[in-house]
């Protein structure tokens, strides 16, 4: 072997591994799946919610209480940087301000990569409304599933106020409807404020704020004294329109 | 030559004998646990999905339909105002008793060809076959009792385990298998097997008298526009005009339609004979004076059907004589097979 082909050779060599580890420097390969966890954090507007106990003004200057909170998100999509949209199937989670473990849910076999955005349906798909006997969080078992005019309950919204005229000064705010002319399924669209990564050996926490009082404000400003309880329907639209603004924020990410 | 023939003709009896057999087996309509639509039906608006009809689901699901532990005081169960002598409808009354002698509002209808329907109940506020027991579970003037409650007491109640894991491959019990397994047994429920279909069949027991046969033309003329063939509904929703103030909103209760208030799905009419009384209410009690309604009672609503108000008049104009021959062409509607099918009766 003389001096040339010495040079050659290791010339060579030096090439391949210049080209490979700059291959593997700038694009590094992103594989496999991850995990990532919502955190839903229920409050009224600076507020954190108190159920029962706490008294809270809405935006028409009504007082109210809640006693039950409970929603269903479903449908969701996570947005890469580059615009690719990534759906998770049979994602429908009901979160229930008196069920703890309802505030934590984790979403699996997400494909590693970076996101930017989330969007999701705010209740149940039109389908999955009509789509028979359901199981897992939309089991009608859990109280979410109207029987008389069948279809799920989307946002539910239970408590009191001084100004409602119903029996005991109650309010009941079952928003859902999936059907023309009352059709209250709203999708939001959530940037987050910087990217989540997911991967396989990390598993991001998306944090969300849930303000309540989001429900009675926006489109139309809510008086309990005119609307105190409904089951879908009218009323219930008017609802949808305020929260599709405001009931979801992204507080913050932890990769 | 000789040898050769006689294995010939020994072969041949063998294989009539087994294909008499088999063929035996398998028509035996009390074992055979089979969707299958009539000829003359349309395909079924339920696809089965996910919910194949077997014969330990359509087994559970006919347990369950009799099973009184589904009320929240063991008192009642689907049969209770589903009676099958009735075409599953609830025979003299006009509302049906719920627990603790609760009186609904609206008249239990009766249960056939469900699968061919996508909306059900009067006001069509139920939008699958699966769901459409739930309200009879949970509505307080019905059954009463709650979809955890009836989990809960099924799971501890031998041998429903059993009968869950054989149906759906594991003993746990939820809703989703409850209400499949109710499908199973009320989807099955078809009824084609009465003189007019084997009339349309062509088949034997099919021959129409004639005054059934001029019940027949006359309804093709006057009825078939709402109670169209073979169903003997078109499935929509239409006020006859029983009150010129509707009390009962009807379809307008869901849709929340003006339009719709005093509207109610169009019953079928086949074994009309057998479930009585008539209308959403009950309020009729025989045949002839629902026909007699549509002579001379029909009110002036302002959503009264179209097929109904004409100019100058309303309703239906028909004589006595052809009042008794359209009853006679709907008692060809009855189907006795349907109402002695052991597959649904009693347990």
């Amino acid at each position: 072997m003389n001096f040339t082909s010495v040079l050659k050779t290791t010339g060579f060599a030096l090439l391949c591994f210049a080209v490979f580890s700059c291959k593997k420097g700038s694009d590094p390969e992103i594989n496999g799946t991850g995990n990532i966890n919502l955190e839903f954090d229920h409050r009224v507007g600076n507020q954190a919610l108190q159920m029962n106990t706490q008294t809270y003004t809405n935006a028409n200057g009504d007082d109210f209480k809640v006693s039950r909170f409970r929603y269903y998100v479903s449908n969701v999509t996570l947005v890469k940087s580059d615009g690719t949209r990534v759906k998770i199937p049979e994602s429908y989670l009901l979160v229930d301000d008196s069920d703890a473990a309802s505030k934590a849910q984790k979403l699996e076999k997400i494909p590693a990569g970076d996101y930017t955005s989330m969007d999701f349906v705010i209740g149940v798909d039109e389908a999955r409304n009509f789509a028979g006997a359901q199981t897992g969080a939309l089991d009608p078992a859990k109280g979410m599933f109207w029987s008389w005019n069948t279809g799920y309950i989307f946002v539910q919204f239970e408590g009191t106020s001084s100004k409602s005229a119903q029996p005991s000064n109650q309010l009941f705010f079952h928003v859902g409807g999936a059907k023309d002319p009352a059709n209250a399924v709203r999708t939001v669209s959530l940037t987050f404020p910087l990217t989540m990564r997911v991967r396989t050996d990390t598993e991001p926490d998306v944090h969300l704020f849930v303000d309540l009082a989001a429900l009675f404000k926006g489109k139309t400003t809510i008086s309990f004294a005119s609307i105190s309880g409904f089951h879908g329907g009218a009323s219930g639209l008017l609802v949808a329109d305020n929260y599709v603004n405001g009931l979801f924020k992204v507080d913050h990410i932890h990769n | 030559m000789k040898r050769i023939l006689v294995l010939f003709f020994t072969l041949a009896c063998w294989l009539i004998l087994a294909i008499g057999c088999r063929k035996n087996d398998n028509s035996d309509p009390q074992t055979d646990i089979r969707f299958v639509g009539p000829v003359n039906f349309p395909e079924p608006a339920y696809r089965f999905d996910g919910n194949t009809v077997n014969k330990p689901g359509f087994d559970l699901g006919h347990r369950l339909f009799y099973e009184n532990a589904l009320s929240i005081d063991n008192s009642i169960n689907c049969g209770t105002c589903h009676q099958q002598f009735a075409a599953f409808a609830n025979l003299d009354h006009s509302v049906s008793h719920g627990v603790k002698d609760c009186f609904g509002t609206r008249n239990a209808p009766p249960l056939f060809n469900l699968a061919w329907h996508k909306e059900f109940m009067w006001d069509g506020g139920v939008h699958h076959i699966e769901v459409s027991g739930l309200n009879a579970l949970i509505n307080p003037c019905e059954m009463s009792n709650s979809l955890d409650n009836i989990v809960n007491v099924l799971s501890k109640k031998a041998p429903y385990p059993e009968l869950f894991k054989k149906a759906f491959g594991s003993s746990e019990i939820n809703s989703q298998r409850i209400f499949r397994a109710l499908t199973q047994f009320t989807a099955m429920m078809v009824s084609a097997t009465s003189k007019y279909d084997k009339y349309i069949r062509k088949e034997k027991g099919g021959e129409l008298s004639p005054s059934e046969q001029a019940g027949y033309a006359l309804f093709k003329s006057k009825c078939s526009g709402c109670h169209s063939e073979p169903l003997f509904t078109d499935l929509s929703y239409r006020s006859n005009g029983l009150d010129k103030e509707p009390k009962d909103g009807g379809r307008d209760t869901i849709s929340n339609i003006a339009a719709d208030r005093g509207k109610f799905k169009v019953p079928s009419l086949r074994n009309v004979e057998l479930s009585r009384p008539y209308m959403h209410d009950g309020r009729f009690f025989s045949l002839e004076e629902v026909l007699e309604h549509y002579n001379s009672g029909v009110k002036d609503h302002v959503n009264l059907d179209p097929e109904l108000r004409h100019t100058g008049s309303r309703g239906i104009v028909l004589t006595k004589p052809e009042q008794q021959q359209i009853i006679s062409f709907l008692k060809t509607l009855t189907d006795h097979e349907f109402i002695q099918d052991k597959r649904f009766a009693e347990l």
